[in-house]
């Protein structure tokens, strides 16, 4: 009995797959609460692919589905995804800003045999929860490793005193950055761990100042804390000369930097997308995400989005608009193009994202404050992922 | 002195007998299984959370104890639960209970903190608590798996009914154990420890003068409660195979002092109705508005309070007297 | 060794003078009147928007904005007091925190509407930013506002309350309602007055804090946890309790974070559940 119910919600959901019904993609958001810029970011990036590339592919409509997740709450995650497909029908499920709700909807992707494309979750593992997932924004290891191991040898940096904010991205960071700087000759002073509503930092950096290592590695979540940090910077006097600050980069996005203002000077970050880049491509993208946003410039929460919908559009085109997870996976395996961030690719084995890692200094141009690239290494892939291939 | 009491037993056995409309409501609980099946994840949750907000009634309702740091004990339960299955025990009937008396050994620890202050000073120790569990388990991420929340689990079914997409299993399981739950607090309710408890409720004071050893009463009542958020808490992790720090966090306390509040404290049925409606509304409203959707549920809260003065349930028993 | 032992008080200190302007409106209301306004964060946040949209949309310098966000908390509290707190004085505790975490809901959509969901900051004059570097102590040039203007503020309220009839009457109100009806004194006035300055006073914590925690539409539950604990630990109806509560919890904060950074967010709730279980009606409490 319960294999025919299957069978039958199956088959309506894809069998009737011609080509003037729409592709319904369900996205779970955190749309309120603390994440919930990020979700509206993601969501705006996405609606601007929409709109630069119209909303058919392979003759079918695009339609977006979108659920207030409200936070890290998996089993709300979890009863989202299910019920868009088994209430709303959807085809694809995407979105996911936060890693323990990624998990979830990735457990819902495997069992219903949905193709799921993770805009924004940053953690790796998550990319192992179903076959049918990809992802197109950025796995901490991929870009922490490699600063780490940029700093101990093109960065000539020696020591560094690592400060994260106390929660999985910043421990996964923590390490990342730990194991890679080590592995390439550098040693490990010292680590801090900031609580995770931390309004102010200044008994923390005071510390690290009193050790006055030769550099410094932060990471923390966007929001109001890089600002915070870098006004706690300021008042103790770092001379980012003499100490060399290492960041995310969160640390040096636009609200931070429009807060810190010239406190900001000289800050070193490795990130795969600034919205300042001067890619002609990325010009145009943020032109276009202004009209949709009202007026706000894109993060990396929006490229992620952007990306995301540029994935499901290629991967329809590809599969001629059929929605069957397998024929959708297939497709996206191995996809390549150039993206506002630069080029991109989706791992063929391991289905996860794999692009440049940028490595910035915050400079004064034209009288504004930028992250101004200087090295890149190209087209890296998930570090952590390549390990578990090795297992 | 026999007719006393004669008079005690019947007056006892009057308020257990069960009211018709009692029984049209927990028939009514069987609907969505016919009516809504696509929404059997959500009546599932719906009916944890009743069972989280039935636990703190016993407490708030019955007994006067104000705690804004009740999820400290669903989270207890749910890591147990979710920690038993990681470590390859994942029949969920036995680890409700283990999860259960996990979150009862909790309870009973703090009680004899917690029943000794009233007032504010109650209100803020029991979040105090809530908050430092929640800051524990986020530190000891090797064990809870932190903010990612506990991976590497799968709870596949209970008594070989999977659970599924579809929600059939969790919601049968969810409301089994909701209304076996019910059943118990219903029977403590009209014991004489009840009354005992509504008793401390009205006056502290006097209770001891009567013979009720109010701290002793409390604390009992206190584990109770906790025993039920903690099976409560169980219960989420069976049906999801999900664990994670919101079940802990002082946001899930909030919402579930809201919730029964909603409904109206110290009614039995208050913490389910309320539970009802809330979750009912706000997947409503998020539905239609996925943004702003607080603004709506704001919206309500404000319009229950200013025309249904104590609770849902204490509305309608205010309507139903003077149209007497 | 010394130097950043007094580094740390100060910083406390600023840090604690910023938890009592946005606590001590809701001490003196909850201990005045008895009515749990959980709303209370949401004016600070009316606060700090003002103080936003008059620097960045209209150009205003930071210290005018201040006044007015003074005002716009205290106009925000008038309004809801008239409509809907004075129905709700005799209900139980329960029901106004319903209708008060209602009114937060209403508030946080409200703010997500106007001004999105975006982290904002705003630009202090150059005499705030930066700091001052004495024998090897840093003193921020923001901090050092901080306390002066919490300073000022504790002295204007005590002066205010001790010295002048006004504040003779909201005294006699807070200590027995019903006498001080019985000799004359307009109880709701003097309530609704004191509702407005607590709003007032929460709208220019509001406004302060910008610059040192940000600014967006879930200020009015972020900082609510805080703000309920400095309010415990002190004492309700209680000025002093209040100040207290907030400069032992601001250093008993930074202490923690510097000499014992592992303890991390653990240290300010171990703190107040020391502090109120050996004085469960706070530092200075009345009951």
């Amino acid at each position: 009995m319960k294999k025919l119910v299957v069978a039958a919600a199956l088959a309506a959901a894809f069998g009737s797959a011609h080509a003037q019904q729409a592709v319904k993609i369900g996205m779970p958001l955190t749309l309120s609460g603390q994440f919930a810029d990020a979700a509206n970011q993601m969501l705006n990036g996405a609606r601007t692919y929409m709109k630069m590339h119209g909303d058919t592919v392979a003759g079918r409509k695009i339609e977006l589905i979108t659920k207030d997740v409200g936070g890290p709450a998996p089993d709300v995650a979890k009863r989202l995804s299910q019920e868009l497909v088994v209430r709303d029908n959807v085809d694809i499920l995407a979105g996911y800003v936060l890693t323990p709700n990624a998990m979830a909807g990735g457990d819902v992707s495997a069992e219903a045999k949905k193709f799921m494309v993770v805009m924004n979750a940053a953690t790796s593992v998550v990319i192992t929860k179903s076959p049918y997932m990809i992802r197109t924004s950025v796995t901490l290891p991929q870009v922490m490793e490699t600063f780490g191991t940029w700093a101990a040898t093109k960065g000539a940096i020696k020591q560094s005193y690592t400060m994260v904010t106390d929660y999985g991205p910043g421990h996964d960071s923590e390490n990342a950055f730990q194991t890679a700087f080590k592995a390439a000759g550098g040693t490990i002073v010292g680590s801090v761990r900031f609580p995770v509503a931390n309004p102010d930092f200044s008994a923390f950096v005071q510390r690290a100042k009193d050790l006055g290592p030769e550099s410094i590695f932060i990471f923390i979540p966007g929001g109001a804390q890089p600002a915070a940090l870098g006004k706690a910077f300021a008042e103790r006097g770092i001379d980012k000369k003499k100490t060399r600050v290492l960041g995310s980069g969160e640390t040096t996005a636009e609200a931070a930097l429009k807060s810190m203002g010239d406190t900001a000077l000289d800050i070193i970050t490795a990130w795969h997308y600034d919205y300042m880049s001067s890619n002609p491509l990325n010009q145009k993208f943020v032109k276009e995400y202004q009209a949709v946003s009202n007026g706000r410039n894109p993060d990396f929460f929006s490229i992620g989005g952007y990306d995301g919908m540029h994935a499901i559009y290629e991967t329809l085109k590809k599969t001629n608009g059929k929605t069957d997870a397998e024929a959708m996976i297939a497709a996206a395996k191995g996809l390549k193009w150039e993206s506002p961030r630069g080029p991109m690719m989706i791992d063929p084995d391991t289905r996860d994202v794999v692009q440049n890692v940028y490595i910035r200094r915050v400079q004064k141009v034209n009288n504004e404050l930028v992250n101004v690239v200087f090295d890149t290494i190209p087209m890296v892939k998930d570090p952590a992922g390549e390990r578990r291939k090795k297992k | 002195m026999a007719s006393a009491s004669s008079i005690a037993s019947t007056h006892f056995h009057a308020k257990v007998r069960w009211h018709p409309l009692e029984i049209v409501f927990w028939l009514c609980t069987l609907l969505p299984f016919v009516l809504t099946p696509s929404y059997l994840s959500l009546a599932s949750q719906i009916a944890i959370t009743a069972l989280f907000a039935l636990s703190l009634d016993l407490i708030l309702g019955y007994a006067g104890i104000v705690s804004l740091g009740h999820a400290a004990f669903f989270g207890v339960g749910a890591y147990t639960a979710g920690l038993l299955a990681k470590h390859y025990w994942s029949e969920p009937l036995s680890g409700l209970v283990i999860a259960a008396v996990a979150a009862g050994v909790v309870g009973y620890a703090l009680s004899h903190i917690v029943v000794r202050f009233r007032h504010l000073a109650l209100i803020m120790l029991t979040m105090g608590f809530g908050l430092l569990l929640h800051e524990a388990a986020n530190s000891a991420s090797a064990l809870t798996g932190g903010a990612d929340g506990l991976q590497g689990f799968r709870v596949p079914a209970v008594l070989s009914f999977k659970f599924d997409m579809f929600g059939r299993s969790a919601y049968a399981y969810s409301l089994a154990v909701l209304f076996l739950c019910f059943l118990a607090a219903r029977r403590i309710i009209h014991s004489p420890f009840g009354l005992a408890l509504r008793g401390i409720r009205e006056n502290a004071l006097r209770m001891p003068a009567i013979g009720a050893p109010s701290r002793a009463h409390l604390r009992k009542a206190y584990t109770i409660a906790a025993v039920m958020a903690g099976i409560a808490g169980a219960l989420l992790t069976h049906t999801t195979s999900t664990v994670s720090l919101e079940t802990l966090s002082f946001g899930r306390s909030a919402d579930v002092l809201v919730i029964l509040i909603l409904g109206g404290a110290g009614r039995l049925y208050g913490g389910i109705i309320g539970a009802v409606i809330y979750m009912v509304a706000r997947d409503q409203f998020s539905g239609i508005n996925p943004q702003y959707w607080y603004f709506w549920i704001g919206l309500l809260l404000v319009m229950v309070v200013m025309f249904l003065p104590n609770g849902i349930l204490g509305g309608i028993s205010a309507l139903y007297k003077k149209s007497k | 060794m010394l130097s950043s032992a007094v580094g740390v008080l100060f910083d406390g200190f600023a840090y604690g003078m910023l938890l009592f302007l946005l606590s001590v409106g809701l001490s003196v209301t909850l201990g005045m009147m008895n009515f749990v306004n959980l709303a209370h964060c949401s004016f600070a946040m009316v606060g700090g928007y003002a103080t936003f949209h008059l620097m960045t949309r209209l150009g205003w310098p930071f210290l005018a904005t201040l006044p007015m966000a003074f005002l716009a908390g205290a106009l925000i509290s008038i309004v809801l007091e008239r409509t809907l707190y004075r129905h709700l004085y005799r209900a139980s505790d329960l029901d106004q925190c319903l209708l008060t975490i209602g009114i937060v809901f209403i508030s946080v959509a409200a703010y997500a509407w106007f001004y999105t969901t975006e982290q904002q900051s705003i630009r202090v004059p150059d005499w705030l930013q930066g700091a001052q570097h004495v024998g090897g102590m840093t003193f921020a040039n923001y901090r050092m506002f901080l306390v002066v203007v919490g300073l000022a503020i504790t002295a204007l309220l005590i002066l205010f309350l001790e010295k002048t009839r006004f504040g003779a009457r909201i005294r006699a109100a807070v200590d027995n309602q019903r006498m001080a009806r019985g000799l004359g004194i307009d109880v709701d006035r003097a309530f609704m007055f004191t509702f407005a300055l607590g709003g007032g006073l929460a709208g220019l914590g509001g406004a302060l804090s910008i610059q040192v925690v940000g600014l967006d539409p879930t200020f009015a539950l972020a900082y609510l946890v805080y703000v309920l604990i400095v309010v415990a630990v002190g004492g309700l109806g209680s000025i002093g309790g209040s100040f207290a509560a907030a400069v032992v919890l601001g250093i008993s904060d930074m202490a923690g974070k510097y000499y014992f950074p592992w303890l991390g967010a653990f240290l300010i709730y171990l703190v107040m559940v020391a502090l109120l279980m050996w004085r469960p009606a706070g530092l200075f409490g009345k009951r």
